[in-house]
C-alpha cells in the first residue's frame, strides 16, 4: 500500500468568542419591493398601459384604436352612470349560478368515480368526449332547448366548468400519496369523513387548478354567449354592453367594456385565487 | 399488569400466508408465518428486502387480508384498519400537510370520536412534549426536518394509546446520526410507558438494539426461520461469536468470518 508521504498534523480551531459581522440581517427596502410579486406585476401593467397610450396616439384613429386615457374616461363615465356596474353585476350573478351548479355536478360525478370503477370509467369517458367541445358550440342547441334567456347560459356555463373541475379533482384523489391514504384509514374515520377530511384537502392543489381552469372557461364562455348571440339582450350583461356600443360605434366604450372583462379576470386570478392559495396549499407546503 | 395478561398473547399471528397482485403476477409475500406478541413486547420482524415483513405489518394494520391463517388482536380477528393499531410509516409524508403538528395529533384523537377537542389538545401537548417538540407544536409539517417529522408520527401514534404500535422501518429514511438518536429516544419512551410495539426493520444492529424478541424471516417468500430473545446488546456467546453474526448466519445460511463488515 502506498502511504501518504506528507505527514500532516491534526489541526484544532478555537471558535469560541468569534465576532461575526452578519449572522442575520433584514433585507433592504429595494429587495423587499422586488420580492413582492404584486408590485412587479403592477409595474408591468403600467408599462403595458404606457405602450397602449403611445401606440394609440401615434395611430391617431380613435375609431380603430382609442387611447388608454379615452378608454379610461369612458370607463369612469360608464361606472358613474351605473351602466357598467349593472351590466357587470348581471353577468357576475349568472356566472356564479352557473359556476356553483357546475361544481355541484362535478362533485357528484367525482364522488361516484371515486367509489366505483364504472364511475371512474364514466367520468374519464365523458371528460374525453365533452372537454374538447367548446361550450359556446353548445349554445345554439341550448337556445333551442331552453329559449333565449338565463337557462341557456347557465347550461353552457355548467358544461364549461364541469369537466375541468371533475377531471382535476379526480386525478388529485388518485395522485394522493398511498401513505396518507393509509394514515387516513388508520384514524377510523367514516367514509364521508375520509373524503372530506383526507381526500379533499390532500387533493386540494389539483382541485384548485380545476377551479381556476373552470373559472376561466366559464368567464370566456359567458362573455362570448352574451356578445355573439346576445342571449342576455333582455337584461344586458357585460358582453351585451360591448355588443351594443360596437353597434353605435362608441369604440372607447367598447374598449372600456373589454377592459372591465380583463380587470375582473385579473382580480379573480390575482386576488381571489391567490388568497385561497396562500391560505391553503402554500401554507401547507403543497404548492407545486 | 397481572400475570395472566402477560402470558396471554396480545397479538397472535397463526399460519398466515399473504399474497398480492402486481400487474401480471400473483406474488406470495409470506408463507405460513406464526408468532405471538405479548404485552409490552418490543417485537421485531427482521429480514432481507422482499421477505414480506412490511406486508405482515400491513396485514396486522388491517390493510390486507391473509389468504390462509388468521390474526387475532386481543382474541378478535383483524378485519379492517382501526385506531386500536397505530401505524408509523417509513415515509416522511405520513403527516397531514394541512394540519399543524398539534392538530395532526389532535385529529388522530378526535377523528374516531375517542376524545373531545379540549382533552385531545392536552394529550397532544403531553406527547409532543415527550418527543421534545413543544416549540414546534404550531408548525406545519413541511417546515420540519425528517427526524422531527418521524418524532411527530411517533407522538401521534402513541397519543392515541393503541393496543399495539406498528412501526414500518420508521428510521430507515433518516441519516445515521439521527437514526441512532431516535432509537435511543424510542427505548426511553418505552421505559416510561411500556407500550407494545411491532417493529419492522432490515437492519440487524437496529433489531438487536430495539427488540426484546426478534423474528427472523427468510427471503422471498418470507418464512419464519427463528424467533429469538434479544438482550438489547450485541452479546458475544461462549464460542466468541457476536449475536449479529449469529443472526446473519441464520438469515443467510452461511458462516460469517470474524471481523467481516456487515451490510444493513
Amino acid at each position: 500500500m502506498v502511504s501518504t508521504s506528507i505527514d500532516r498534523p491534526d489541526v484544532f480551531h478555537d471558535i469560541a468568542g468569534t465576532e461575526i459581522d452578519v449572522v442575520e440581517r433584514p433585507l433592504t427596502a429595494w429587495q423587499k419591493v422586488y420580492d413582492n410579486g404584486a408590485i412587479r406585476k403592477t409595474v408591468l401593467l403600467v408599462v403595458l398601459a404606457l405602450i397602449w397610450e403611445v401606440y394609440a396616439r401615434a395611430l391617431g384613429n380613435p375609431l380603430l384604436f382609442p387611447t388608454f386615457t379615452d378608454t379610461l374616461a369612458a370607463l369612469v363615465s360608464a361606472i358613474v352612470s351605473l351602466e357598467l356596474p349593472e351590466a357587470a353585476a348581471y353577468t357576475l350573478s349568472l356566472l356564479i349560478k352557473g359556476y356553483l351548479a357546475g361544481l355541484a355536478i362535478a362533485g357528484l360525478l367525482t364522488a361516484f368515480a371515486s367509489v366505483s370503477r364504472i364511475g371512474a370509467d364514466l367520468l374519464q369517458t365523458l371528460t374525453a368526449m365533452f372537454n374538447p367541445l367548446p361550450s359556446i358550440a353548445l349554445l345554439p342547441l341550448a337556445l333551442i332547448w331552453f329559449g333565449l334567456g338565463d337557462a341557456s347560459v347557465i347550461f353552457v356555463l355548467i358544461h364549461a366548468v364541469l369537466w375541468a373541475v371533475a377531471l382535476n379533482t379526480f386525478s388529485g384523489f388518485r395522485a394522493l400519496s398511498p401513505t396518507l391514504k393509509m394514515v387516513g384509514r388508520n384514524y377510523g374515520l367514516s367514509s364521508t369523513g375520509y373524503i372530506v377530511r383526507i381526500l379533499i384537502p390532500g387533493a386540494f392543489p389539483s382541485i384548485l387548478t380545476g377551479l381556476k381552469v373552470g373559472w376561466a372557461f366559464a368567464w370566456r364562455t359567458l362573455i362570448a354567449a352574451e356578445l355573439v348571440f346576445g342571449v342576455s339582450s333582455g337584461s344586458g350583461g357585460l358582453g351585451w354592453y360591448v355588443f351594443e356600443n360596437k353597434n353605435q360605434l362608441l369604440i372607447p366604450e367598447v374598449f372600456a367594456g373589454l377592459l372591465t372583462v380583463i380587470l375582473f379576470g385579473l382580480f379573480v386570478e390575482n386576488v381571489v385565487f391567490k388568497t385561497i392559495e396562500a391560505k391553503t396549499v402554500q401554507r401547507w407546503g403543497m404548492a407545486s | 399488569m397481572n400475570a395472566t395478561s402477560a402470558t396471554e398473547p396480545l397479538l397472535s399471528v397463526r399460519g398466515v400466508t399473504l399474497r398480492y397482485h402486481t400487474k401480471d403476477h400473483l406474488i406470495t409475500a409470506t408463507y405460513r408465518v406464526s408468532f405471538d406478541v405479548l404485552e409490552s413486547d418490543r417485537f421485531v420482524l427482521l429480514g432481507p428486502s422482499g421477505c414480506g415483513k412490511s406486508t405482515i405489518l400491513k396485514a396486522v394494520g388491517g390493510y390486507m387480508h391473509p389468504v390462509e391463517g388468521e390474526m387475532l388482536l386481543n382474541g378478535t380477528r383483524i378485519v379492517e384498519p382501526g385506531p386500536d393499531r397505530a401505524f408509523v410509516f417509513q415515509e416522511f409524508d405520513q403527516l397531514l400537510p394541512w394540519k399543524t403538528v398539534r392538530d395532526n395529533i389532535c385529529f388522530a384523537l378526535t377523528a374516531s370520536g375517542k376524545l373531545k377537542r379540549r382533552e385531545a389538545e392536552d394529550r397532544a401537548m403531553h406527547y409532543i412534549d415527550k418527543v421534545g417538540l413543544t416549540k414546534f407544536a404550531a408548525n406545519y409539517p413541511h417546515t420540519l426536518s425528517g427526524g422531527m417529522k418521524q418524532r411527530v408520527a411517533i407522538a401521534r401514534a402513541m397519543a392515541s394509546e393503541p393496543d399495539i404500535l406498528l412501526m414500518d422501518e420508521p428510521f430507515a429514511a433518516l441519516d445515521a446520526l439521527t437514526r441512532e438518536r431516535m432509537q435511543e429516544e424510542l427505548l426511553q419512551l418505552w421505559e416510561e410507558t411500556r407500550f407494545t410495539v411491532l417493529f419492522v426493520t432490515h437492519s440487524i444492529p437496529e433489531a438487536i438494539r430495539i427488540g426484546n424478541r426478534v423474528l427472523l424471516l427468510s427471503a422471498h417468500p418470507g418464512q419464519a426461520k427463528a424467533e429469538i430473545n434479544c438482550p438489547g446488546i450485541d452479546e458475544v456467546d461462549a464460542e466468541g461469536k457476536p449475536l449479529s453474526d449469529r443472526i446473519q448466519e441464520m438469515l443467510f445460511d452461511r458462516i460469517v468470518q470474524q471481523g467481516e463488515p456487515e451490510n444493513g
